[in-house]
C-alpha cells in the first residue's frame, strides 16, 4: 500500500483520471491572457497579467461568476503573430473559450482572423476574443469580426481627440512624428498628418520617423535628429520600452519639447519623463487616469497599489472584465455565442464615471476620454506614478458622444 | 546640421567601441581555436547581470572589476571542461556546443532575473552632463564608457605586441602546432584567451547595462552584429575588429539620420514612379528605416568581394 488509492486507480486506468481532471477544470471560468511575457514587451505584459488577475480576484471575492471562480491563465506570445496563434490553439485545447490580448495590432489582427475561421469551422467550440489594447482602427472597420470586441478607443478616436486638443495650442509650430514600424505606428503617423493638415495647416511637419518595434536599445541617434530638426512638439504612439527609452535618451540629451503620446504612462515612462524634467509637457490620451476625481476608481486604484508596486494602466480592462461578467450572468451561459449576443450593444457605467456602450455595428466600445499632462501635483491629486512624486492632471475631458467616429464595418453575424 | 554630425559621430563611436570590446575577444578566440563562439554575446549579458547584482551590494565600481573576473573564470571553466572535451569531435561539434551554451545561459538568466528588464542605474557619481555641444547635452556616463573602451583597446594592443604572453598568443594564432613544439602549453593559452575574451565581453556588459537595457534578450539583440564585425574586420585581426567596430557603429548611427529614399534618388534623375505601382511602397522606404539591416548587407558584400575581411591576412 505505498500509493494512495486515487493514484493507484490512475496508474491502472489513466482514462478515468483525465475525466476527473477535466471535471475539475469546469469549476473555474478560464480566460487566456495572450501577451508578451518575455523579451522587450515583457515588462508591460507582466503588468497586464497582474492587473487581470487582480480583477479576477475582485470578482471572485464577490462570489465569482455563475458560482464559479474566474481564473486568468498567462500564455507568452513573444509579441509574435505566428506564436500567438500557437498559444491560442493551446488555450483552446485546454478548454478555454475566452481569450484576451492587447499588445500589438499585428498580433490582434492575426487572432481576430483566426477567431473568425476557427469559430466557423468548429460550431459548438467557439471562442471569444476580447481586445483590451490593440488600437489599429482596421480591426473594427474593414477587418471587423463578430467574435472580436475592443474596449480601448481605437487609434483614430484617440488621434481625433489629441488633435482637437493640439488645435488649441498656438505654441505648436514645428512637429516631429516618431513611431514604431508596424500597422499601429503607421496608422498614427498617417492620421496625425491627415487630421492636423485639416485642423492646423500652419503646423510644419519637420520629421516623420518609423523605427523597428521594440528592437532599439539606444534612441540617442533619433533624439539627435529630432533636435536637429528644430521641432517644438513630438507625436508618438510608442509604448513599452520604446517610449521609456525614447524619453530616457531625450533626458540625456536635454531635449525640451512637448510630447503628445498614447502610452506615456506605461512601465518606465513616468520615471523617464521625470528624469527629462519636462513638467506638464507630456500629454497622454486615455480612458482613465488615477487622479480623476471619482471615488470608486480612486478606491480601486488604492487597493491595487497596496497589493502591487504599480498603478492601474488599463482602466479599460476593468470595464472589460466587469462587462464580461455581466454578459455571462445575463446569458446564464459560458458559451461564446450566447455571451457575444449579450455583449454587443451592452450599455455600461464605466470605471471612471459616465456611461459607455459597445457599438453593435463594429464591436467598438465608446466611453468618456481624457487628455492629461504629467508633472508636479497639487493637493487634489493623490496619486503619483512610479514613486517619482509627479502625477497625471486631467487637461480635457471628452464625453462619450464626442468620441464617436463612423465605421466602415459590415458585420458578418453567424446565423 | 553640424550639431547632428558631431553628436552622431560621438554616438556612433560609442556604439562602435562597445562592439569592439566584445569583438576583440571573439576574433581572438576564433582565429586561435577556429571556433565561432556563438555564446560570446551571452557572456556580455552575464557581465551586465552580474554587474547589476554585484553593484547592488558593493556599488558600481567594485562591480566593474568583480563581474568581469567572475565571468572570465566561468569562461575559462567552459573552455577547460566543455570546449576542450568537445574539441576532439571536430569543429562542428564545438560550434554546436557554443550554440547550445547560448540558449542555456539565456534560460538561466531568465530563471534567475526574470524576463523583464532589471533596474540597473548609472552610478550617481557619473549621473551628470559632461559637456554641451551647441544645445545637446552629452552625459558623463557615455563619456566614461568611451574612455574605458579606448583604455582597454590600448592596453590590449600593448599586451599583444609588447609582452611575452602577447608574443606567444600571436604565434599561436598563426602557427599553433609550431608553438606547441617549442614547449609552450597551447591548451593553457587557449583557456587564457577564452577566459579573457569572455571577461572583455563582460566589461562591455557591465558598462553598457545601465546605458542600454539589461534584460534577458540583450544577447540576442547584439550577438548577430558581432559576427558582422568579426567578418568585416578580418578574422583574428585586432586592428581589423577595431576598424570594423567603429565603421559599423558610425554607419548605423548615421544611417538613422538620413531621410533619403530610393524615390528621392530616382527623382534626381527625373524619374517618378507611379504612386499606385507596387514598387512605390518599396521606393519610399528611407535609409533611416533600413538602418538596422545595413550591417548585414555589408557582411554579405564583404563575403562576396573580400572574404578575408578588411584587415584579414588568411582565410580559414
Amino acid at each position: 500500500m505505498r500509493y494512495p488509492n486515487a493514484l493507484r486507480v490512475c496508474l491502472i486506468l489513466p482514462v478515468l483520471c483525465f475525466v476527473s481532471i477535466h471535471a475539475s477544470a469546469q469549476d473555474t471560468v478560464k480566460i487566456a491572457y495572450i501577451d508578451p511575457l518575455s523579451g522587450g514587451g515583457a515588462s508591460i505584459g507582466e503588468v497586464g497579467l497582474k492587473t487581470f488577475q487582480f480583477l479576477a480576484d475582485e470578482i471572485n471575492a464577490k462570489g465569482g461568476v455563475l458560482g464559479k471562480k474566474l481564473e486568468i491563465v498567462g500564455y507568452d506570445n513573444k509579441l509574435n503573430p505566428q506564436e500567438s496563434l500557437v498559444q491560442v490553439q493551446k488555450a483552446i485545447d485546454a478548454g478555454i473559450r475566452i481569450v484576451t490580448q492587447g499588445n500589438g495590432s499585428s498580433v490582434a489582427a492575426a487572432i481576430s482572423d483566426f477567431a473568425a475561421k476557427f469559430n466557423e469551422r468548429n460550431p459548438g467550440k467557439e471562442f471569444l476574443y476580447l481586445n483590451y489594447a490593440a488600437v489599429d482602427p482596421v480591426l473594427t472597420n474593414d477587418k471587423c469580426n463578430y467574435w472580436h470586441f475592443r474596449w480601448d478607443a481605437n487609434s483614430d478616436i484617440k488621434m481625433e481627440a489629441l488633435t482637437n486638443h493640439m488645435k488649441t495650442r498656438p505654441n505648436i509650430k514645428k512637429l516631429y512624428l516618431i513611431n514604431q514600424d508596424y500597422s499601429f505606428g503607421q496608422s498614427v503617423r498617417s492620421e496625425a498628418r491627415k487630421m492636423l493638415g485639416a485642423k492646423r495647416p500652419d503646423i510644419q511637419v519637420v520629421g516623420d520617423e518609423l523605427h523597428p518595434l521594440l528592437k532599439i536599445t539606444d534612441f540617442a541617434p533619433y533624439i539627435a535628429k529630432i533636435k536637429a530638426s528644430g521641432a517644438d512638439s513630438v507625436i508618438t504612439g510608442n509604448w513599452g520600452q520604446d517610449f521609456a527609452l525614447l524619453l530616457k535618451a531625450a533626458a540625456d540629451a536635454g531635449l525640451q519639447v512637448d510630447w503628445y503620446t498614447y502610452y506615456a504612462g506605461g512601465t518606465g515612462g513616468p520615471t523617464a519623463i521625470k528624469q527629462s524634467g519636462v513638467n506638464h509637457r507630456v500629454f497622454q490620451i486615455a480612458e482613465g487616469f488615477a487622479n480623476i476625481p471619482h471615488q470608486a476608481s480612486q478606491d480601486f486604484e488604492k487597493a491595487l497599489r497596496t497589493k502591487y508596486d504599480f498603478g492601474l494602466f488599463y482602466p479599460r480592462a476593468v470595464n472589460q472584465i466587469r462587462m464580461l461578467v455581466a454578459a455571462i450572468n445575463e446569458a446564464k451561459s459560458l458559451e461564446a455565442p450566447k455571451i457575444a449576443a449579450k455583449l454587443e450593444a451592452m450599455k455600461f457605467d464605466v470605471f471612471t464615471g459616465g456611461e459607455g456602450f459597445m457599438r453593435k455595428d463594429d464591436h467598438q466600445f465608446f466611453q468618456p476620454m481624457y487628455i492629461a499632462s504629467f508633472g508636479e501635483r497639487n493637493d487634489k491629486e493623490p496619486f503619483d506614478e512610479e514613486k517619482t512624486g509627479w502625477g497625471w492632471r486631467v487637461v480635457t475631458k471628452l464625453d462619450t458622444a464626442n468620441t464617436m467616429l463612423p465605421t466602415t464595418c459590415k458585420m458578418d453575424r453567424p446565423s | 546640421m553640424l550639431e547632428l554630425i558631431l553628436i552622431s559621430t560621438l554616438n556612433g563611436m560609442l556604439f562602435g567601441m562597445l562592439l569592439f570590446l566584445m569583438a576583440s575577444g571573439l576574433t581572438l578566440i576564433f582565429s586561435m581555436m577556429g571556433v565561432l563562439n556563438f555564446a560570446h554575446a551571452s557572456f556580455y549579458m552575464l557581465g551586465a547581470f552580474f554587474g547589476f547584482q554585484i553593484s547592488r551590494y558593493v556599488g558600481f565600481w567594485p562591480a566593474l572589476v568583480l563581474a568581469p573576473v567572475v565571468v572570465g573564470v566561468i569562461g575559462a571553466l567552459v573552455e577547460r571542461y566543455g570546449l576542450r572535451n568537445v574539441h576532439r569531435h571536430g569543429h562542428v561539434a564545438e560550434l554546436l556546443f557554443t550554440f547550445g551554451l547560448a540558449f542555456v545561459i539565456e534560460e538561466i538568466v531568465q530563471m534567475v532575473w526574470g524576463k523583464a528588464p532589471v533596474d540597473y542605474r548609472v552610478p550617481a557619481l557619473l549621473d551628470f552632463t559632461a559637456f554641451t555641444v551647441f544645445s545637446t547635452n552629452y552625459p558623463a556616463y557615455k563619456l566614461f564608457m568611451l574612455l574605458i573602451s579606448i583604455a582597454i583597446f590600448i592596453a590590449l594592443l600593448a599586451v599583444l605586441t609588447r609582452t611575452r604572453v602577447g608574443l606567444i598568443i600571436q604565434a599561436a594564432l598563426t602557427h599553433p602546432n609550431m608553438v606547441a613544439m617549442l614547449g609552450h602549453n597551447v591548451p593553457r593559452v587557449f583557456m587564457l584567451v577564452f577566459g579573457s575574451g569572455c571577461a572583455l565581453a563582460a566589461v562591455a556588459g557591465v558598462i553598457a547595462g545601465p546605458a542600454l537595457v539589461t534584460q534577458a534578450n540583450m544577447a540576442g539583440l547584439l550577438g548577430p552584429i558581432l559576427f558582422v564585425v568579426v567578418v568585416v574586420g578580418g578574422l583574428g585581426s585586432l586592428v581589423g575588429a577595431f576598424a570594423a567596430s567603429l565603421l559599423i557603429g558610425l554607419i548605423q548611427t548615421f544611417a538613422v539620420s538620413v531621410n533619403a529614399s530610393l524615390a528621392d534618388l530616382l527623382g534626381t534623375f527625373g524619374l517618378v514612379l507611379d504612386t499606385r505601382s507596387s514598387l512605390s511602397e518599396l521606393s519610399n522606404v528611407t535609409v533611416a528605416q533600413i538602418a538596422p539591416v545595413i550591417p548585414y548587407l555589408l557582411l554579405v558584400l564583404i563575403l562576396i568581394l573580400r572574404p578575408t575581411g578588411l584587415f584579414g591576412t588568411r582565410d580559414t
